[in-house]
């Protein structure tokens, strides 16, 4: 049965999606499913040194679009989880090298061999947006409770509908309760109310991230914080489980309720 | 300070505000009409209309609501009085205060 390819995208750059992709790429792998997650972003690669496996690259998507290696070659086994692949972006390349056709390609060779296909995005809306989306069954969106972050998320959630792939579910990332609790900081519920789409999860402001960044081990792999909680929830989710939200939704009345309701789960 | 203002009801919190100015420009970018050309439309209206009845400029408020996906424009118009419209001019009717799309 083929897998299911889901492009992490957000419009704006900077609020998280590459570390989204990687440990939601974790958080499946460790509940058995077999998991190859893509950088799309070409000329600017990082989900290989996120996942700490910048150091074994060797053929990268642009080498396999040109024929300089079969596909197989050019994915990267995680050390830990052998059901878990990177398929790299081209550091050097500029992102014409890669074409739409290109990526629903190489997304539909994936997804006969995995159950999960995850294209990490590039920021923008542009070329580089439109490859990421190509090959894809559906959408996650991330985005922070913050002005410019909603707008850019509003814009791509219109954009993933016109493309035929919406509506595309919500990770609201970088939350801070301490803020939203003194009125400084946009709430979940504020951000579904714009934004109007499923909600797939929420996950707090935590340190423990750059930590893992700067370690190469994603957060996922321990279940120690309550952000790496929060990705192991969301994959849970996707893979059509019913997970209570964290006791940061709960703080309002009434409102896990509404979110649940939201969930087309049984 | 800042705290006692709030209490006092004499400042927004930051989200308030930042709730407000999304609002506006999700609006404006949902619907693809820029906030000059709001201006630009305002003026129009104000045009036509005050050639058949006399209009409070000061209290005309034209603005872009959306809701269910749908944009629509909505126009409140204060009217003075009802001017005689001029003669073999075919618009002898009074003109909605609300004008809607």
């Amino acid at each position: 049965m083929a897998g299911r390819a889901i492009t992490i995208t957000s419009g704006k750059g900077g609020v998280g999606k590459t570390t989204v992709t990687a440990n939601l790429a974790v958080a499946l792998a460790l509940l058995g499913r077999r998991v190859t997650a893509i950088d799309t972003d070409i000329g600017l690669r990082n989900l290989d040194i996120i996942m700490g496996m910048e150091s074994r690259i060797i053929y990268d998507i642009v080498d396999v679009v040109e024929g300089q290696c079969h596909l197989l070659q050019a994915l990267i086994r995680d050390k830990r989880l052998p059901n878990l692949h990177l398929l790299p972006a081209a550091q050097t390349s500029d992102k014409t090298a890669l074409s739409r056709e290109d990526m629903i390609a190489i997304c539909q060779e994936l997804k006969a061999d995995n159950d999960f296909v995850l294209i990490d995005s590039p920021a923008g809306i542009e070329h580089g947006f439109q490859n990421a989306l190509a090959g894809a069954d559906e959408a996650i969106i991330v985005t922070t409770p913050e002005v410019s972050a909603v707008r850019s998320a509003d814009r791509i959630i219109g954009l993933i509908e016109m493309n035929g792939k919406g509506p595309g579910r919500l990770i609201i990332n970088r939350i801070k309760p301490a803020m939203v609790r003194r009125g400084d900081m946009l709430d979940t519920y504020d951000v579904i109310e714009f934004l109007a789409i499923e909600l797939l999860g929420v996950i707090p402001e935590d340190e423990a991230v750059i930590v893992s960044a700067n370690k190469g081990v994603p957060l996922a792999f321990e279940q120690s914080t309550q952000a790496s909680q929060a990705f192991h929830n969301i994959a849970r989710r996707i893979l059509g489980e019913t997970v209570p939200f964290m006791p940061i939704i709960e703080e309002r009345g009434g409102l896990l309720n509404r979110l649940r309701s939201l969930f087309r789960f049984p | 300070m800042d705290i006692f203002s709030r209490l006092f009801g004499r400042s927004k919190t930051s989200k308030a505000i930042a709730k407000e100015r999304l609002r506006l420009v999700l609006i404006h970018d949902r619907s693809g009409i820029p906030p000059e050309l709001l201006n630009v439309i305002k003026n129009e209206i104000i045009t036509v209309i005050s050639k058949h009845v006399r209009v409070e400029r000061e209290g005309i408020q034209i603005r872009l609501s959306h809701t269910q996906g749908h944009t629509r424009l909505e126009a409140d118009i204060p009217i003075i009085s009802y001017r005689q419209a001029p003669i073999g001019s075919p618009l002898r009717t009074t003109p909605k205060t609300e004008a809607q799309r």
